[in-house]
């Protein structure tokens, strides 16, 4: 099936485009009641009972089993790759090498294309190379750690401060690289107080609960691959490219994802390798990386070196923002840490300016993860806005009230709907903000107290979904689409919209997701999700509402839904009676002028309170709130735990996330989850999250807003800023560890 | 070899290298138990061995001739859920759901030590052990979840736990 027959085929089909605001919402009017309820995830029971079935996790007739060899140094040229002592082993099948096809790194997420192909020459360390294909894992295991690389060594640039200064500008990407409005020099100069720092971030991990995986299996001529991924249909395409046949020629399953946070947004080295051993072997392939390849070779968020110049008057009020940022990639990579993306429109200044280079280093690819661009540009942003309060003297929260915009500081145009500061009320009240000392000296026996805030800004993005919505003879509704849910609750809430729309317990809502031969969506990323998926899942049971109009001769927009039944002149009709031999939809959704002619994002606002010891300078989170604004929240139950996870990256980033590249070679040397320390459960206290309510009637019909991302933005600065209210110490260069501290601690 | 897992007898031919991780999800078909980093940093593939909770990936499968060991699936099936995979799903103590499987097994195997009066790092006495949210955390952070459902999977156990005690009582 092509694409364009998956869309349009035989099926009705219905689209929208969101060319106008969109006040009026079925799920405002529905009679069902289950939009926004906090209900259990529908899929739940299968996940705590382990049945729910990830990648690696498919039976296969005569499955074999693939382990990724890397290239053990950071440049060069392979010379010969020995497997004579790996193939001698019980059970090895074959060593294969293709330096062609294997690609290079991960594809960035979205494209169509392939990602950079070819590993003969070797640009980072732990670049996969072979593949060692086995009967049994642990022969494989063996027999990969048999394999020898001989190589010719290469200069290569392992160390971002020795090559900060031959920095490119990249072109455009998520953002142009760089914007100029005004003249921040000269309000710098002129300004009655002005903040100018440097922050720098390390590189990080997504460090996704379940390694990447691929299950390949080829059939006629077509490959069939359960895979670990987050965009399935996109990533079926530079599957196809990356192995030289048509698209309909790949099918991508990936019905549950063990959490992705941008690692897995486009494909990676596993899946090319595991489909060009099972091609060749004519066998199913299985490959499941070790953990440590996926901190080697698949996706790192770039480290960063940011300067943020702030400018203000005697007012208070910015006079100019600066914010310039030195990032790090591949070379011929060109995907660059968008650190400025919130900057553009957080406040307002008259004067404005947004710059980004890359330094092009031999470590694995940069590239997504979560919130790219604020997760780290607000950790800069948030710290000097902080900053700036304390050289005025004002309240940090008081700072940001003088600088709200009342438009779109940069593209003079509307915001579609904006909170910010009514969260920051919000949060100061529930939060006992007005109990926070000025300056440091809360000293509770060893521990120093300190309060912290910091603002949430997430861009809002609508892609191109689609969906099928089918009504069964016997009353259900089936969703279908090749979306995603990575444990964002997209099955919980495509059901809630469905059920709602559609006039259905939620138990009569199938929904099938992440098999590419399903309608495609936008996939999991950027926090648009929800917003696209669920608004094609809208457009289909919209039409779906009409054409049971239809049937019932009754007007549309007098049709009241509910318990399956459908109500309108005083007549009650079971759906099954109208529904002939069972009705189906296409929805899709596009974006259109609405993206353009408003500011869309979501917004927040982080309450943070944190205890330092004086002795040791250890670091602990006594309590934090984020009090958020996304439009609709469709199911508040797993918003909030979407805000939890944000909010636990944030702290993660603010004290303990940094993957550490070797200096001679760009290994990264913390490469397993004893050494990169993602925050544990001790490391958490019962973190608390509100929702102001909200309507975006610019963003999509349903009015939602994206929230997988809001909670990370500005989550770690809200940490170091409560750090600096406890200590008096000022750390510029996160992770915020204790040797930093230390030093500056009183006696 | 011989195994009891999940009530169920089994007879197994094992590789010396093969864990019994490995033999669960690759052998037996009993995939609910994780593989998230096989050197028992992550808690993803815990299981209950004799009663105690055991990181799977760490430990060889012909180092457990005879043993009794006990998986998420046989803790309860879909229809019929255990308690505390009851409270994960009301509390929405998982997100992708990867880290779950052993997140309950461990919740498991921590009550019972509780129930034991094994102290933790965050018992104020050794010989009186209380049972907060900060002893839930502190014994449940072999389990590590990165879409961070900590303060929920708390919850949940901090429920199960208590209704446990009225029983008790």
């Amino acid at each position: 099936m092509t694409l364009i027959d998956k869309v349009l085929g035989r099926d009705e089909h219905r689209s929208l485009r969101m060319d106008k605001p969109l006040p009026d919402s079925l799920l405002d009017r529905g009679a069902q009641g289950v939009i926004g309820q906090p209900v259990d995830r529908i899929e739940g029971p299968l996940k705590v009972s382990g049945r729910a079935t990830y990648a690696a996790e498919y039976p296969a007739e005569r499955l074999s089993y693939g382990v990724l060899v890397r290239a053990p140094f950071g440049s060069g040229k392979i010379t010969d790759v020995q497997a004579a002592a790996a193939k001698a082993l019980p059970g090895v099948i074959d060593v294969i090498t293709d330096y062609p096809s294997f690609i290079r790194n991960p594809q960035q997420g979205g494209e169509k294309k392939a990602p950079t192909q070819g590993v003969e020459k070797v640009d980072y360390h732990g670049e996969i190379v072979a593949i060692v294909v086995a009967e049994t894992f642990e022969a494989a295991r063996d027999a990969a750690a048999q394999v020898r690389i001989d190589y010719e060594p290469r200069e290569g640039a392992f160390v971002f401060e020795e090559h900060r200064d031959e920095a490119d500008r990249p072109p455009p990407d998520q953002i142009p690289p760089q914007t100029s409005q005004g003249d921040v020099e000269a309000a710098m100069a002129s300004a009655a107080y002005t903040v100018d720092q440097t922050y720098t971030t390390p590189s990080q991990n997504s460090a996704a609960m379940e390694p990447h995986a691929s299950l390949a299996e080829w059939k006629d001529g077509k490959l069939t691959l359960h895979g670990s991924y987050q965009m399935v249909a996109s990533d079926q395409m530079q599957l196809a490219q990356a192995l030289g046949v048509k698209n309909d020629q790949v099918r991508i399953i990936s019905r549950y994802v063990g959490g992705g946070f941008g690692s897995k947004l486009g494909i990676a080295p596993e899946s090319v390798a595991a489909a060009i051993a099972a091609k060749r072997l004519d066998r199913p392939v299985k490959v499941a990386m070790a953990r440590q390849q996926v901190f080697d070779a698949t996706v790192r968020r770039s480290n960063t070196e940011q300067r943020i110049r702030l400018a203000a008057d005697h007012d208070g009020k910015l006079t100019a923002i600066g914010h310039e940022t030195l990032a790090s990639n591949l070379p011929g990579e060109d995907y660059f840490e968008p650190a400025a993306i919130g900057t553009h429109f957080a406040y307002a200044a008259e004067n404005r300016l947004t710059d980004h280079k890359l330094v092009r280093l031999n470590w694995l690819l940069s590239g997504s993860m979560r919130a790219p661009g604020e997760a780290v540009g607000m950790l800069a942003l948030e710290a000097a806005m902080d900053e700036l309060a304390e050289v005025i003297g004002i309240d940090p929260i008081e700072l940001r009230r003088r600088n709200e915009p009342e438009q779109d500081p940069e593209k003079k145009v509307p915001f579609s709907s904006r909170q910010m500061i009514p969260c920051f009320d919000r949060g100061a009240e529930a939060f006992g903000w007005s109990a926070r000392k000025k300056t440091a000296g809360d000293r509770r026996g060893e521990w120093l107290h300190g309060m912290g805030v910091a603002a949430a800004v997430r861009s809002n993005m609508l892609q191109k979904s689609s969906a099928s919505v089918e009504l069964t003879t016997d009353g259900r509704a089936i969703v279908s689409t090749d979306m995603t849910d990575i444990g964002t609750g997209t099955y919980t809430i495509l059901a809630q919209i469905a059920a709602e729309t559609l006039g259905l317990p939620l138990d009569r809502v199938i929904v099938h997701l992440g098999d590419g031969e399903a309608p495609p969506a936008a996939g999991s990323g950027g926090s648009w999700g929800a917003g696209s998926s669920g608004s094609s899942v809208y457009v289909a049971c919209e039409a779906l509402r009409e054409k049971l109009a239809k049937a019932m001769g009754v007007d549309a927009d007098e049709l009241t839904l509910k318990d399956g039944r459908a109500i309108a002149e005083n007549r009650a009709v079971e759906i099954t009676e109208l529904v002939g031999d069972g009705m189906k939809v296409v929805g899709t959704i596009q974006p259109g002028h609405q993206e353009k002619a408003v500011r869309q994002a979501s917004y927040g606002a982080h309450f943070a309170e944190v205890k330092v010891n004086a002795v040791t300078g250890e670091v602990r989170v006594v309590r934090m709130l984020g009090v958020f604004e996304a439009g609709r929240i469709l199911n508040r139950k797993t918003a909030r735990s979407q805000c939890l996870g944000g909010m636990t990256f944030g702290i993660g980033a603010a004290l303990s996330e940094e993957l550490v590249h070797d200096r001679r070679n760009g290994k990264v040397v913390n490469r397993d989850l004893a050494e990169y320390h993602v925050p544990v459960n001790a490391d958490i206290p019962q973190l608390e999250v509100e929702f102001l309510d909200g309507r975006d009637h610019h963003a999509n019909p349903i009015h939602a807003k994206g929230i997988g991302e809001l909670g990370i933005s500005g989550a770690g600065a809200a940490i170091a800023n409560a750090i600096y209210n406890a200590t008096g110490v000022r750390v510029r260069d996160y992770p915020i560890t204790l040797d930093k501290l230390l030093p500056g601690l009183p006696d | 070899m011989h195994f009891t897992i999940n009530g169920k007898s089994y007879e197994a031919e094992v590789d010396v290298r093969t864990s019994l991780l490995d033999l669960c999800r690759e052998h037996l078909g009993l995939t609910g138990s994780k593989k998230g980093c096989d050197h028992g940093q992550c808690g993803a593939c815990t299981m209950l061995v004799n009663g105690r909770r055991i990181n799977a990936c760490l430990t060889l499968a012909v180092m457990h001739q005879d043993d009794e060991i006990m998986t998420i699936e046989g803790l309860g099936t879909v229809e019929n859920l255990h308690p505390l995979q009851a409270a994960f799903v009301k509390h929405d103590g998982y997100q992708c759901g990867y880290c779950t499987p052993g997140q309950i097994c461990s919740a498991v195997g921590m009550l019972d030590e509780v129930r034991k009066g094994w102290p933790s790092h965050a018992s104020a006495d050794l010989t009186d052990v209380t049972f907060d949210e900060s002893e839930i955390s502190e014994r449940m952070s072999g389990n590590i979840c990165r879409c961070a459902a900590y303060p929920n999977i708390v919850d949940a156990i901090r429920e199960v736990a208590a209704e446990q005690r009225e029983v008790t009582a």
